[in-house]
């Protein structure tokens, strides 16, 4: 599935939010969408998801028009991750993950064996499995990370949508995650993740789209998108580049740039 | 991905399967308990027999005219408060919601106190309820209105706080005005809600919008699941959450505001009874649906039932009953979140 946004606009409150933004992304890509907070990265986000309809321009999938896709289809084809508002009740790990079967079962349903099946995949792709029966209030910070990702994976969407999937991970945690997206892409999903961690989102996304300002300023392999001059302009940072023995390169945003070093070292 | 696995965890059997079905039979139990328990001592069985062979005794029009409905009404209205209150819970992410949040009790009550003041209760039996009903039809259509823009939870709290806030201050107006103190006191009475003295008519004007209700909000028990995760993880299930709004609001509308059209306020059921189901259905949202409106059912007619058997007079009025059995199990709800959050 190729989803897709053109010369989108979106306004809201007198303020421009997305200026303009094209943007596509197909199967088996990893795009990680970065830039500093308040450039319309989740906007954009929830704009590709459907939640939100642009003033102007259109979102489509495989050429269609979003708003002509069923909202049925669209919630099997495209999953969303959103940890913002939290979990509600204080529902058992197992249950939680289940509801990412919703748009695959029919009203009153029960699970179904491939639903129970595809339950138990996402559980194990992100290692919650052995949370199963606990209830929400006991996880912590990172465990609910992960079960909300669980449930996002367990749609088994040809498009996966990430708000910040990483923020709340210990280390260890975020280097699986984003593998475990790397891995969920390679399988043939597309994936797009919104990222804070540039040396992360440079070393496992295929492909990193920079935003600012609502607008995208740079979308390509990350080595080409986070040039020096965007990374001092964008972001306003200059970066550490090296590479690892095992021969992979990355990237470590070091020092405020324009001041004097010894403002930020620490 | 991995090779298929076997599902690792199988839905576990919990008590909860078998809550519904015994809630309901206890319900039906607790109606006949209801039917045999009045003031007139007199024998069931006779007054059925005369009943059914169509014979106009006595013990046959009391039980006709006074006990089926007073059992079947309190059911009822248990049912849709127990119900309304779980969906409200729910919907609203909020354990301290109850079904009068939206503002829907106070307006069907101001409806049914606008018919007693204007005087018109005494030309039509059926004109309070009427009344009632129209003012939960208005607030119905206020609360849809004013939640029009957006789909966010906190604008539909807000209006239905504001709604409750105007329709009380209208019906203390009507007080306020009240031609003399007797009708005052009739208004403070009614408000103060009760089955006594209800006949098969209540019960034929409040059970098919009841119905409807029901299965309105019934309907939404995926989607209360889904808003779980918050709205925008809702939407992307692909629920629909504008039309989800209107079941609930209009199918509340139905439920509490034709059981206040005929019963009167009767408060806390819906707010306690929901608390009471989580333990044994866990915290899904749509798990506790159907325990709750039994469990409401029978927590009414118990009531109905205490207020028969204990020995004030006047008898205790059935709110006022249930306000002080749930007022202090609100107060040790508070403390428990308090310690929580």
């Amino acid at each position: 599935m190729r989803l897709a946004v053109e010369n989108a606009v979106i306004r809201l409150g007198g303020r421009t939010i997305l200026n303009g933004v094209t943007l596509g992304v197909g199967p088996g890509e990893f795009v990680g969408l970065v830039g500093p907070n308040g450039a319309g990265k989740t906007t954009l986000l929830r704009l590709l998801a459907g939640l939100i309809a642009p003033a102007t321009g259109r979102v489509t999938i495989d050429d269609r028009p979003l708003n002509d896709v069923s909202r049925d289809e669209r919630a099997r084809r495209l999953s969303a991750f959103f940890q913002n508002a939290g979990i509600g009740w204080p529902m058992r790990v197992r249950e939680i993950v289940g509801l990412g079967r919703l748009p695959h079962r029919r009203t009153f349903a029960a699970e179904s064996a491939a639903d129970q099946e595809a339950i138990a995949r996402a559980m194990a792709m992100t290692e919650v499995a052995g949370l199963a029966d606990r209830i929400e209030p006991t996880l912590s910070s990172g465990e609910r990370m992960r079960v909300l990702l669980a449930r996002a994976l367990c749609v088994e969407a040809e498009m996966l949508l990430a708000d910040e999937p990483i923020t709340a991970l210990d280390p260890a945690h975020q280097l699986d995650v984003m593998a475990l997206l790397r891995r969920v892409s390679h399988d043939g999903a597309g994936v797009i993740a919104v990222l804070h961690d540039l040396t992360l989102a440079a070393r496992y996304c295929d492909r990193l789209v920079v935003m600012a300002e609502g607008r995208i300023v740079a979308d390509g392999a990350p080595a080409t998108a986070l040039q020096d001059g965007l990374l001092r302009s964008v972001f306003g940072v200059t970066a550490q580049r090296g590479s690892h023995v095992d021969g992979g390169a990355y990237i470590l945003p070091w020092a405020r740039a324009g001041r004097e070093p010894g403002e930020t070292r620490p | 991905m991995s090779a298929p696995l076997r599902p690792a965890i199988v839905e576990r059997s919990r008590p909860g399967r078998l809550l519904v079905p015994a809630l309901a039979i206890l319900v039906g139990m607790l109606v006949l308990a209801s039917i045999a328990c009045g003031y007139a001592a007199f024998d069931v069985s006779a007054a059925f027999a005369d009943w059914l062979a169509g014979r106009n005794t006595l013990p046959a029009l009391v039980l006709s005219e006074l006990r089926i409905p007073r059992a079947l009404l309190g059911a009822l209205v248990g049912f849709s408060l127990g119900l309304t209150g779980a969906v409200m819970q729910g919907y609203l992410r909020n354990p301290l919601a109850d079904p009068g949040i939206l503002g829907i009790s106070s307006a069907a009550a101001l409806g049914a106190v606008i018919v007693f003041y204007s005087g018109m209760a005494g030309a039509l039996s059926l004109a309070l309820p009427l009344g009632g009903i129209a003012g939960a039809a208005g607030a119905a259509l206020a609360i849809n209105l004013l939640a029009m823009r957006g789909t966010g939870t906190l604008g539909l709290i807000l209006a239905g706080v504001g709604l409750s806030s105007l329709a009380g201050a209208l019906t203390a107006l009507a007080l306020n005005f009240a031609p003399n103190p007797y009708a005052a006191l009739e208004i403070v009475f009614w408000l103060m809600g009760s089955l006594t003295d209800r006949s098969m008519d209540h019960v034929w004007l409040c059970l098919p919008l009841m119905l409807v209700g029901w299965l309105l909000m019934l309907s939404t028990g995926r989607a209360l699941d889904a808003l779980s995760l918050g709205e925008d993880t809702a939407a992307s299930l692909g629920f629909d959450l504008v039309s989800v709004r209107l079941r609930i609001v209009t199918g509340a509308a139905l439920a509490v505001g034709s059981g206040v059209a005929v019963s009167g306020a009767i408060g806390f059921v819906g707010l306690v009874v929901p608390h009471l189901v989580r333990p044994l259905v866990g915290a899904r949202p749509s798990a506790s649906l159907l325990p709750s409106g039994f469990a409401g059912a029978a927590l009414v007619l118990v009531a109905d039932i205490a207020v028969r058997l204990l020995p004030t007079r006047p008898e205790l009025k059935l709110g006022v009953v249930t306000a002080l059995v749930g007022a202090p199990f609100l107060i040790g709800l508070l403390f428990h979140h308090r310690g929580r959050g």
